[in-house]
Parts: C-alpha cells; sequence; structure tokens
C-alpha cells in the first residue's frame, strides 16, 4: 500500500517536471518564433539574411532598461518607447546599409548584414559599456500555483507564451486579410509583378523591417525578464537561435517561424533538463542539421514553384 | 496618349534596345511584333518602368515617365499584362484581382470585380482558388484581369497567346478587342503576328532590337517581307 503511493507520487513527481519543462519550453520557444518572425518576413520580401536582427532586440532590451531603471518610466510606455526606438532603427539600417545594395549579389547584402550586426554591438558597447546591466522582470517575479504547489506558472511564461498568441493571429490576420499585407506577400511572391499591380515595393520592404524590428523590441524585453543579464553580445546567440527555428520551420514562412520557435525552445530545454546542460546548443544545431537533411526547405517550407 | 521617343536599353554589354521609338493613340489597339529576342518585352518593361532607357524619352499623357517608379507609372494608369503572367500563383484568385486594383481605394473595387467577372466567368466560379491551381488559359485571363482592375486607360499586353491551344488563343483575341471597344487602348506584343496583325490598327515590326517597319496594320499583313519573315510565307 505504501510503495503503492510512494510509487505514484515518484511518477507524478517525474510527471510535473516534465510538465513544467515542457512549459518553460514554449515559453523559451515562443521568445525565439517572434525573434524568428523578424527573420523570416524580412527573408521572405527582401530575399536577405538580416544577420543584424539578433541585435536589435539587445538594443531594445537597452532602451526599455534604461526607460525603466535610469528615468523611472512605467513598463508598458517603456516597452512603447523601446519598440518604437527598434522600429526607427530596423527602418534606419535598412535605408542606410541595405537599400543601395537592392541589386548587388547576395553575399555582399549578407556581408553588410554580418557588418552591421558587429557595428551594432561595439555602438552598444561604447555606449552603455560591456559590464552586465540586471534586467528586472517587466511582470514581476511572482507566479501561479497549480496541484497544491506541484506545478508552478511564472509571470513570465504566462506573458510570453500570451505575447506570441497575440502576435501571430494579429500577423496572421495582417497578412491573410489586409491590403498592405496581401501586398507583402504579392511582393515576397514576385517582386517586379508587384510593382506593376502598383505596389511601392520599396515601401512594403521598409514596413517590413519596421514590423520585424518592432517584434524584436517585444523579444529583447521578453527574453531579459526571463533571462535578466543584459550585455552588447546578449542578442547574439539568441538571434541565431532563431534564425536557425526560421531555417527549421521553414524560411519564409510565417506559421514556420512559430513551429520552428516552439520545437527549438522545447528541444532545448529537454535537451538541458534530461541530456547535459554543455551540450543542449550541440544537440539544438544537430536537429537542424538532420531536419535539413531530410526536408532542405524545413518544416513547413515552400518547395521552388515551377512556372507552369 | 503614349509617345515613346529614341530609346536606347542595355542588358550589360549587350545592346537591346536601338533607338525605338512609338506612339499610341487614345482608343487604338497598336501592335508590336517580331521574332524572339527581338526586344519586344524589353521596351515594354522599359514603359513600365522596370527598366531604364539612357537616352530618349518617354510620354504618357503629355507626362514624362521616363525616370518615374513603375508604381507612379501604374497610378496614372498605365498598366502592363507581363510576359509568362506572373500572377501571384500562392494566392487566391480574388486576391491576385485585388492586388490589380491596388491603386484603387479598397472599397470601390466592386464594380470592376464584377466587369471582370462578367469578362471571364471562369474566374468567378475559381475566385476562392490558390491561382496555381487554375490552368494555363485560366491563368492567362487572371493575369488580364488582373491588369484591368487598375482602371488603366492604356493596358500593355505581352504574349498573352503564349503557350495556349488555338481556341484559347481565338478566345483571349476576342477578349482583347471587347476590352478597346469598352475604351481601354492597348499596347499588344505578339508573337502570333497573324493575329495581332488582324485586330489590331497600327503595327510595328521589331528586328533585332530596332523597328524594321512601321505602318497600318491590315496593309503590313499583306506586305511581302512580313509575310516571308512573320506569317510563315
Amino acid at each position: 500500500m505504501l510503495a503503492t503511493l510512494l510509487c505514484f507520487n515518484f511518477l507524478g513527481g517525474l510527471y510535473m517536471s516534465f510538465l513544467s519543462h515542457l512549459i518553460s519550453g514554449v515559453s523559451l520557444g515562443s521568445i525565439y518564433a517572434i525573434i524568428a518572425l523578424g527573420y523570416t518576413m524580412v527573408y521572405g520580401i527582401a530575399k536577405m539574411l538580416n544577420f543584424a536582427h539578433g541585435d536589435v532586440i539587445m538594443v531594445g532590451a537597452y532602451v526599455c532598461f534604461f526607460a525603466v531603471s535610469r528615468y523611472d518610466m512605467p513598463v508598458i510606455p517603456s516597452i512603447l518607447l523601446a519598440v518604437a526606438a527598434c522600429t526607427a532603427l530596423g527602418v534606419f539600417i535598412e535605408r542606410l546599409a541595405y537599400k543601395p545594395l537592392r541589386s548587388a549579389p547576395s553575399l555582399a547584402v549578407l556581408i553588410t548584414a554580418i557588418g552591421m550586426s558587429y557595428f551594432l554591438q561595439n555602438s552598444a558597447q561604447l555606449l552603455w559599456t560591456s559590464n552586465p546591466k540586471v534586467f528586472s522582470s517587466v511582470v514581476g517575479n511572482g507566479s501561479v500555483k497549480f496541484f497544491d504547489g506541484r506545478l508552478s506558472i511564472s509571470y513570465n511564461v504566462i506573458v510570453t507564451v500570451l505575447a506570441c498568441i497575440v502576435i501571430m493571429s494579429v500577423l496572421t490576420w495582417f497578412t491573410g486579410r489586409t491590403k498592405m499585407g496581401k501586398a507583402m506577400r504579392a511582393c515576397s511572391e514576385d517582386k517586379d509583378a508587384a510593382q506593376l499591380m502598383g505596389i511601392n515595393v520599396n515601401a512594403t520592404i521598409s514596413m517590413t523591417f519596421a514590423i520585424g524590428s518592432a517584434l524584436a523590441a517585444v523579444a529583447g524585453v521578453l527574453l531579459c525578464s526571463v533571462y535578466p543579464t543584459l550585455m552588447p553580445t546578449t542578442g547574439s546567440m539568441p538571434g541565431i537561435k532563431a534564425f536557425t527555428a526560421a531555417v527549421f520551420g521553414g524560411i519564409g514562412s510565417i506559421p514556420g517561424a512559430l513551429l520552428g520557435g516552439t520545437l527549438l525552445g522545447v528541444i532545448e530545454i529537454f535537451a538541458k533538463a534530461y541530456i547535459s546542460t554543455q551540450l543542449s546548443d550541440a544537440i539544438v544545431f544537430l536537429v537542424l542539421i538532420i531536419v535539413l537533411l531530410v526536408k532542405p526547405a524545413g518544416l513547413l517550407g515552400k518547395q521552388v514553384q515551377e512556372k507552369v | 496618349m503614349l509617345k515613346v521617343e529614341g530609346i536606347n536599353v542595355y542588358y550589360d554589354a549587350i545592346h537591346a534596345v536601338r533607338q525605338v521609338s512609338l506612339e499610341v493613340d487614345d482608343g487604338e489597339i497598336v501592335t508590336l511584333i517580331g521574332a524572339n529576342g527581338a526586344g519586344k518585352s524589353t521596351i515594354l518593361r522599359t514603359i513600365s518602368g522596370l527598366l531604364r532607357s539612357g537616352t530618349g524619352n518617354i510620354y504618357f499623357m503629355n507626362e514624362s515617365i521616363r525616370a518615374m517608379p513603375p508604381h507612379k507609372i501604374v497610378e496614372r494608369g498605365l498598366a502592363q499584362v507581363p510576359e509568362g503572367r506572373r500572377i501571384f500563383l500562392r494566392m487566391t484568385v480574388e486576391d491576385n484581382l485585388e492586388m490589380g486594383a491596388y491603386t484603387q481605394k479598397s472599397d470601390g473595387i466592386g464594380g470592376d470585380l464584377e466587369r471582370v467577372y462578367t469578362l471571364f466567368p471562369r474566374l468567378k466560379e475559381r475566385r476562392k482558388q490558390v491561382a496555381g491551381t487554375l490552368s494555363g488559359g485560366e491563368q492567362q485571363m487572371l493575369a488580364m484581369g488582373r491588369g484591368l482592375m487598375s482602371r488603366p486607360k492604356l493596358l500593355m499586353l505581352d504574349e498573352p497567346s503564349m503557350g495556349l491551344a488555338p481556341i484559347l488563343v481565338e478566345q483571349i483575341f476576342s477578349t482583347i478587342t471587347e476590352m478597346n471597344r469598352e475604351g481601354t487602348t492597348i499596347l499588344l506584343v505578339e508573337q502570333n503576328a497573324r493575329m495581332a496583325l488582324s485586330i489590331a490598327a497600327k503595327a510595328y515590326v521589331l528586328e533585332t532590337g530596332h523597328i524594321a517597319m512601321q505602318g497600318d496594320a491590315r496593309e503590313l499583313a499583306v506586305n511581302e517581307d512580313v509575310k516571308k519573315a512573320y506569317l510563315g510565307g
């Protein structure tokens, strides 16, 4: 009798810890998904990999950090300020560094993007030093308890997952239902044809950078709420992982970014919990390699369409 | 309505269009015929602003459009149905048409949609379908309907009969005539010279980038040189 009870308790504990890992995985994955959206939308329309995207996240987190801790601004206006700053930064980067290369070979654009990434990191170091700042969570560190306290879900997790759901729904509506969103899809399919419809392709590309960078700001705030160490290199690794997530899900596809991001987050947390903390990143990238070997266009990737 | 004066277009070192001038008057059907690679599409792409001519000028409704971005040219009422149709394969038929009306106010396109559906009833049946699933003929209808959605004063059609079965070619050409009767001026680029000359008022014959002959379409259709080169003797 006692043995059975103990056994149930033990299994229950295993189940609860599994559930709690799964929840943190989904939460981390939601952040990756929000970042991956920026990569995937820009790739879909400008056909370029904006490797500076990760560093825009870092800038967003710094703006929010300073607004809250130095200027004592309330949380919501601080986040909005970060969003506005990143939107402007994203549009500015595109105008300054990528637009002049619109018809240049893709390698030149790629190298420019990597250069822009280092430029942002080093500018941040110059402005804000490389001393880590301690970011305090925008929603506080409380949590909601379930099953007599055996499972606790932090406010961070709840807000992150909700933010991801809201962003995904709004973007799906935007690209599927609005004229501007449809024009973005038209541009991503055929830029010349889109121009012949009277769509201003340059304005559409700017718009895409604006949306992607605004999302990067949100991701930066959410990321630093969970992992509070803020440094000029903070955006770099999540940026690369989110890029991985975008490729994993199928670059250019919005649902792919969601799927890829979530899976990547869950794999990473499970690898940390059940295999090895040190190896978790290696495992994440190993999974990516395997998926790409089997499905080169990613999980939801569109195969290049043949002309009928 | 459209006046092209001495344009030259290069692809890197290749001189694709040499000193081309042409004119389209209000209400006309004008055709530009010539062999594959003669530079017909290049001329249309240049008029639409996708390519640039270093010399000469292009006037539409007495306004120079030579340096204008493509979307501004569409706003002026000069639209193009490009070669190879170039419809948005992953979007629905109706979304494609809506993109055609991008320069129009969203709430005012209902009438234009009806007009396109009257011209092409097949498109109405398939309006919720993804365009990539349409047959070649239906895709051409969609491309033409999409071109009409911007309410163009002048519509340029690039090889609308390409790759279509003879019966569909007939249908496409009769639709072009109908669009013209409803008030749209047409500049038609074709390899099917016989059909093009039969509906056009005026024609230009393009040879390796320059205009070799021009004149009344009916006269060109009986011209010995044209017959030999483009009408199969």
